[in-house]
């Protein structure tokens, strides 16, 4: 059976993991590839490494300390941050990652998805999407705009129509970020999570609020999520993939328990 | 020797990676004399089965097909299983080799009336392991492995697993030599890394 998928994602300025609250009041975590070996024997299914600072500072990726988190992890290991070109992506894959997340760039030029995809496969290519619902219209949910630029930047875009958009021109998988919810810890946004993925036949991954794993159970469930992505509820020790695994197993979800 | 054959299908780093962790050693080529004087060969590959036409190009599919009648061990992942069936609807008009019989299809948009996500991306369980199986020595039924795909294989007697996903498919096939995995070893934790283990081990 398939299971629902736990990835653990590693946000990475200058070398070091760190996480924000709502996309600001960034507090260190630790060691990108160490926490990345952490998070995979803890039962983890995927780990995404995100360099946030790359896009609006203009630097490339952190090529280094991909290479020295790829070494040793035998999980599918995503990388996303200043990927601006097929080029970038290559340098990436090459580093040791399986895929590229993309976000801003795909904005700017949508062609960039079937650029990467025809050299690297639409497998290897995953479109982040930052939504905000569009409070004070009459369907939130469905008028939620994506934003670029670590959620600095309106695109007048609605995130279901470039969700759509993003598989035609060949993601192989969405990630869905609310920014509602990101770093509250109360919950996944399963409104807008369910209405992307009655909208696209690719998987999509749910991020921002996760806290407990009722939460996780939720998106999965109502939010018709493939699979879930947290962060600060994996650092400091709060719970890790085992213990969520369990509870969700618990709760009648198929998940890949740690050997 | 192991030679990885690369044929511009994606991105080989990892495949490398997971042999060199256990041990093996490799030779990453597009040279046919390379592949006939190695002692196994791995296929990897992911993407369009479109580019396996390079295999045919570089003279690799003539290269592959001696050694394998000679008992060299060949190992294909993801679409180099795909590869040693007679070809896929993904790219019709591009034969494969043959070695096992059937026909690469998409999966179904519908299965069971209830719509089928594709590509079949994840950790999914692998139903049945062929007690006769080299590749899977040690692995045991109900293990997960991690797939991405959207064509696969059908299920026949050289299956050595097969996975349940809009019907079953085949997850793993082995006739003596000639091996494939439809999964990525290299991303599937301690399984994946078991299975390897037992081909560089052969």
């Amino acid at each position: 059976m398939l299971t629902k998928r736990i990835i653990a994602c590693l946000d990475v300025r200058g070398g070091r993991v760190v996480k924000g609250i709502q996309f600001v009041d960034i507090i260190d975590a630790g060691d990108p590839a160490e926490l990345a070996h952490r998070h995979a024997a803890a039962g983890a299914d995927e780990i995404v490494l995100l360099d946030i600072t790359a896009t609006h500072e203009g630097r490339g990726t952190l090529i280094d300390t991909v290479k020295r988190t790829a070494a040793a992890l035998f999980v599918p290991f995503t990388v996303g941050g200043g990927i601006r070109s097929a080029e970038d992506a290559a340098l990436v894959f090459d580093a040791g990652a399986d895929k590229v997340s993309i976000n801003s760039s795909a904005i700017a030029r949508p062609e960039l998805i079937g650029e990467i995809g025809s050299s690297f496969g639409a497998q290897a290519v995953i479109v982040a999407i930052d939504a905000r619902r569009a409070e004070g219209t009459a369907d939130p949910v469905g008028e939620a705009e994506v934003f670029v630029s670590g959620g600095r930047k309106a695109t007048g875009l609605r995130v279901v129509d470039w969700a759509r958009e993003a598989e035609q021109r060949g993601a192989g998988e969405i990630l869905l970020t609310s920014m509602n919810t990101d770093g509250m810890r109360n919950g996944f946004d399963c409104e807008l999570t369910a209405r992307v993925s009655a909208a696209v036949q690719i998987p999509v991954i749910a991020s921002g609020g996760a806290g407990t794993a009722a939460h996780f159970a939720d998106v999965f469930g109502r939010g018709k999520a493939d699979a879930a992505l947290a962060a600060s509820i994996f650092h400091f020790g709060v719970t890790d993939s085992r213990e969520l695994k369990a509870e969700l197993q618990r709760a009648g979800v198929a998940v890949r328990l740690p050997c | 020797m192991i030679a990885v054959i690369d044929y511009k299908a994606g991105n080989l780093t990892s495949v490398v990676k997971a042999l060199h962790f256990l041990g093996a050693e490799t030779v990453v080529t597009q040279d046919p004399d390379v592949v006939r004087t190695a002692t196994k060969i791995v296929l990897p590959g992911v993407g369009h089965f479109q580019s396996t036409q390079l295999l045919n190009d570089l003279g690799i599919t003539e290269a592959v097909r001696e050694s394998v009648a000679q008992g060299t061990l060949f190992l294909g992942v993801c679409v180099g299983l795909q590869w040693l069936y007679e070809g896929s609807t993904e790219a019709p008009d591009v034969p494969g080799l043959g070695h096992f019989s059937g026909l690469c299809e998409r999966f179904p948009a519908e299965y069971a009336g209830a719509e089928l996500k594709s590509p079949h991306v994840g950790w999914n369980s692998l139903d049945t392991v062929r007690a006769d199986s080299r590749l899977l020595k040690g692995i045991s039924p109900g293990g997960f492995v991690y797939y991405t795909h959207s064509w696969r294989a059908p299920v026949s007697a050289d299956s050595a697993s097969v996975t349940e996903y809009g019907g079953a498919f085949t997850g793993v096939v082995e006739r003596d030599n000639v091996m494939g995995v439809q999964f990525h070893p290299e991303k599937s934790s301690s399984i994946g890394l078991q299975l390897l283990k037992n081909f560089v081990e052969l």
